[in-house]
Formats: C-alpha cells, structure tokens, sequence
C-alpha cells in the first residue's frame, strides 16, 4: 500500500490551535487567580502562595477527609459489590436478570433526591448524622452500580465459567476457588471497577452537599463553599490543590490498572 | 505415577433440563477399569451431557445411578468426585504459572509442598514442557496448553479421567501429532479415561472403545473395527466414515437381487427384506468394462493424496462413491465396469 503524508492544512492547525485554547485558557485563569494577589488587577499584583496557605489551613482537612472517604467508599464497594456481582452473574433466575437491569436506576435519580431520601429515614440518628459514615453510605449507594455492573460482566465471561469448573473439578471448595481463581483471574476488572468508584466518590458534589455537616466536609463540597462565601483567589487556589492532589493519584491508579491489564490480560 | 484403575458403571442415567429438553435418555454403560472409552457423535447427540454428568457438573435425573468402583458417586458434588478433567477450551488459571497451575488440585488438598514440587516435576517430564515451567498460559502455544491441561487433571491421580473435546481448539496438523501423543500417554497412565469428541479419526486413534451417541442415546458400542465393520444400526455405518446408499426397488426385493439397472448382483440373505444397503466407497471395485457386470461412468474425480475419489453414475442413475489407489489411472468420462463383494454390503434400515 501506498501510504501518502498528508499535506500541513493550515486551516485545521489553525482550528486544533483555536479549540486548545479554548479549552486550556479557563483552566490556566483559574490556576493563575489562586497564584496571583489580586485577581482584577491580574499578574502586575504579583505572585504569591499566600491563598493557598489560607485554603490549606481552612480546608486542609478536607483533603484527608476526601481521599480516606474515597478509599473506604472504595473498600465497602468491594466487600459489598464483588459478591453480589458473583451471585448475580451466576444466578438463573428472572429475578435476577431484573435485578441487573434496574442496578443503575440510583444513577439516573438526582443525587439531590437520594439525599433527601437518606435525611429523611436516617436523618434523626444521631451519631450517624454527624458523621462521615452518612456522606460513606450516600457514596456507596450511588458508586456501588458502578462496581458491581464492571465486575458483573467479568464473571460472566464464559471462560470464567469454564475456569470456575475447572477449579471445583480439581476439588477446590467454594472460597478456595472464588478467592484463588475467580477473583485473581478478574482482577483486571476489579481493578477497572475501584478506578471508577474512587473517581466518582473523590469528585461527587451532589449527595455529599446535602448530607455533609459543617464538621463533615468533603473537599468538592469545600470547594463550593469557598466560592460561595470567600474571595474568588481562595477558590482558585483550593481547585490547584484539588488537581495537585487529585492527578498523582489517579496517574498511579491508571498505571497500576494498565500494568495488570498487560500482565494479566489475554 | 500410579493411577489406580477404575471400573465405571453407568446405570439409566438420563438428564432432562430445566426447560423440559432431553439432554440424554436413560443409557447404560459399563466402562472397564482403566479402558479408554471415546463419546462419539455429532453435536447435540447428549455426549457432552454424559460426560458432564459424569463429572458432577450437571445433575442427572432420579433413578439415575454412576458407580466409581462400584461406590455410588450419583449424589457426591465435583468437588468431591475424585476425577480429573481436561477443558474444550482448557480452562487453564491465566494469573497462574504452568506449575502453578499443574499442582492446583494438590494444593487445594493440603498435600505437603515438598509432594507438590516432586509430583508437578514428573509431569512436566511426562509432559515435556521442560523449560516452560514459569510461563503464563497465555504465553504458550496451543498444543502447549492443552499438555498443561492434561498435566494438571491427572497430578491429583484422580480415579477417571474426563476429555471434553481436548483437541478440538487446535489447528488440523498439530491436532494428529497430538492426538498421537495423547493416546501414548493414556496408555502409559493406564487410567480410566472417557474422552468426547465429534471427530472420528480421533476417536479411532485414542480410544480402546466406541460408544456412538445419537438424539441422547448409546447407538452401539464396540472397537473401531468391529463398529467400521459390523455395525448395528444404520447410522454408526453413516457417521463412522463413508458410506454409498443403494436403493433396492420393489423388483429386486422380490427376487433377492441388489440391481444396477440391466444387471444385479444377487443379494446377501441377510439383506433381503432391506429397501436399500450400504457399501463403503473403498468396497466398490473396478475393473475394465466387461460384459455381465454392471456399466459405470465416470462423473468426477478427486485426488486426495493417498487415494483418489471418483463419483460413479450407474446406468439406472444411481451415484456412488468408489475409492481407489492413489496411482489409479481411471478418468473422468471413462466407462468402467463394476464389481462389489456382496459380503461387504451392510443394511440400511433398522430392525
């Protein structure tokens, strides 16, 4: 085959240049106007790190408060979403093929409404509503879909089924071959799965605003309240520190993801 | 390795499914301990179905009974069931290296490391995968994977072992010399083996017995030669290779003949209630046209190597299969004589 190279086309560089910019000018002002002194007069009031010391020592502990939801949201969809994805897959009955079906269903209702549901029911206990372990449940119910539907799929495979009888005919008992077997040959997907899950939960804005408590901040919901209530240089500087924080870990959670993929895939 | 040989009776075992198909009708079979047994039939004849309810992986109807060594294993889980099996697909543990893989079944029954390590290193002997034993199943080849496979059912020393198809994912060429392989190394274990395949040829070169399967039921089981040569029914004639269909008119039943138009062999005894017989194509002679044998033509032929196939056409139309040394010289258009030794024909309705 005859392989031409294209000729330069002035016209779509010119396009790729204009959209970039589009795209990258708000993210640049924002970062910039949490570095900046005073964001009307811009670069000429000189730069500084003094807004994101302020953000820090305000909303530094969101930032623990995030990740640690994130990872334990992480760990209860495991624990809770594996099994059931399992039972699921493997289960015959109409019931269950219902049951998949209606699986995203928490998804599509606004999390606004969940979280009335979730106030309403369990609002009155106390020391539920005053902790973090409200904003975790909230978390679960809307990543769990997620988690399950990822590794649901997995299981049902049919060389997964092939593997499992495989297992059970070399005389391996029901956990030996679901933790040495079946879990270690899906991996991959369970890794997809906590990729997912951790994202949703680190940035979800939208339950966790109506079930945090100004002791409970979640760093989206900080977030907000500092543009809300705090000089526009405060909100900037709190997104720079979403995405320093944010970026690294979701980098070494990608690449932990392709480096199983590569391994361990077909 | 020491396998302990093991008698297998299986007494009306039938499996119906839960929406009410027939995966098998009640057959019985007994199996002799360390016999090689192939399930032979075309797809949907109920050989999978046995094999998986030898296995434990389905369950099969009550009144259904499998004796391991005359104990009744019909109520006893997989798990339990003390047999090694080897995967269509091979079903190997993709996160698991070759010898990790291999000593799986030892490992889940507690067997002492050091057992392990000696008992996996015989079979990758056995098995000639010396040199692999660190790779990953999806690094090998497939003949190397099925050998993982079989390792791996066998390192437990199970009481039967179960071939579902183990050749079948694998290119024609490296198939025979697999197959080759396969049946040497059963030999050399002496287990008990039931192997299902939709192949013949494979079936002919692995197994001691035959037992041919159609629509759910044993047709006849027997050696290869025996079922080639004497088969019971029809249809073992029909799948175990190749078979040419004569058609008996009413005439030629009335006066005992098998006809070819203006001439006719008289027919055999035992045929002559048949309304038509069958004749293998290599049973089919030829020899230069002479007067008192029925006329052929030649319509086509084919060279396939060791032998040539030639497609006849009798004067009364009838068509049949004839096939002849590969140095034959007969051409298409030729008008040949034909010579068939009546004891060769077999019947073509049941009774």
């Amino acid at each position: 085959m005859n392989v031409q190279s294209q000729k330069p086309a002035p016209f779509l560089f010119f396009i790729t240049v204009a959209v970039s910019l589009f795209m990258f000018v708000p993210v640049i002002i924002s970062v910039m106007a949490g570095l900046v002194n005073n964001y009307r007069t811009g670069l000429k009031s000189g730069l500084t790190l003094r807004w994101i010391s302020e953000v820090w020592s305000v909303y530094g502990s969101t930032v623990s408060a995030s990740v640690l939801l994130a990872l334990a949201c992480v760990a209860c969809t495991l624990v809770l979403g594996v099994p059931c994805a399992y039972a699921l897959a493997r289960s015959q009955s109409r019931f269950s093929r219902a049951f998949e079906e209606t699986l995203m269903l928490p998804v599509a209702i606004p999390g606004l409404a969940t979280a009335l549901a979730l106030i309403l029911a369990y609002g009155n206990v106390n020391f539920l509503r005053q902790s973090y372990g409200f904003i975790l449940i909230g978390h679960i119910l809307f990543t769990l879909p997620f988690m399950v539907r990822t590794v649901c799929s997995a299981f049902q495979r049919p060389d997964l089924l092939a593997i499992e009888e495989a297992a059970r005919t070399l005389g391996a008992s029901f956990t030996q071959r679901f933790l040495g077997v079946l879990v270690p040959a899906i991996f991959p997907s369970i890794l997809a799965g906590i990729l997912m899950v951790f994202t949703l939960s680190i940035g979800e804005v939208n339950l966790t605003w109506m079930l945090h408590t100004p002791l409970t901040r979640t760093l989206p919901v900080g977030l907000a309240d500092s543009y809300a209530s705090m000089r526009i240089e405060v909100g900037s500087a709190y997104t720079l520190i979403f995405i320093l924080v944010i970026l690294p870990i979701l980098w070494v959670l990608q690449g932990v993801a392709n480096w199983v993929q590569n391994r361990y895939g077909n | 390795m020491n396998i302990e040989k093991t008698r297998i009776d299986i007494i009306d075992c039938a499996k119906t499914y839960p929406d009410g198909t027939r995966g098998l009708k009640p057959v019985n079979l007994t199996i002799n301990p360390g016999e090689v047994i192939a399930l032979l039939g075309p797809s949907g004849c109920g050989k999978t179905t046995l094999l998986r309810l030898l296995a434990g992986l389905e369950t099969a109807n009550s009144g259904s009974k499998i004796l391991f060594a005359n104990r009744d294993v019909t109520q006893l889980p997989v798990e339990k069931r003390d047999i090694g099996m080897v995967f269509q697909s091979y079903a190997l543990f993709p996160q698991m290296s070759v010898e990790t893989n291999i000593a799986y079944g030892l490992r889940v029954r507690g067997v002492p490391a050091d057992v392990q390590r000696q008992t996996v290193g015989e079979l990758i002997d056995l098995v000639h995968l010396n040199g692999l034993e660190k790779k990953r199943p999806g690094e090998l080849s497939g003949g190397q994977r099925q050998r993982v496979a079989l390792a791996r059912a066998v390192a437990v020393k199970p009481q039967v072992l179960l071939l579902d198809e183990p050749l079948a994912a694998l290119d024609a060429k490296l198939k025979e010399s697999l197959r080759d392989e396969l049946a040497d190394l059963l030999r050399r274990l002496g287990i008990t083996a039931v192997h299902v395949t939709h192949d013949q040829q494979e079936a002919l070169a692995i197994a001691d017995r035959l037992a041919i399967m159609s629509a759910g039921e044993i047709i006849q089981v027997g050696d290869g030669e025996s079922l080639y040569r004497k088969p019971a029914h029809p249809f073992v004639a029909q799948f175990l290779g190749r078979v040419n269909r004569i058609e008996r008119d009413e005439n030629a039943i009335i006066h005992g003949l098998i006809s070819f138009g203006d001439v006719a062999f008289s027919c055999p005894d035992h045929l002559k209630s048949q309304t038509a017989v069958l004749l293998r194509p290599e049973d089919v002679k030829l020899v230069p046209a002479i007067e008192g044998l029925p006329q052929v033509t030649i319509e086509r032929r084919a060279f396939l190597g060791d032998r040539i196939q030639l497609q006849l056409k009798t004067h009364n139309q009838q068509v049949l299969m004839a096939e002849q040394p590969g140095d034959t010289v007969f051409r298409v258009g030729e008008t040949l004589s034909l010579h068939i030794d009546t004891i060769r024909l077999m019947p073509a309705n049941n009774h």
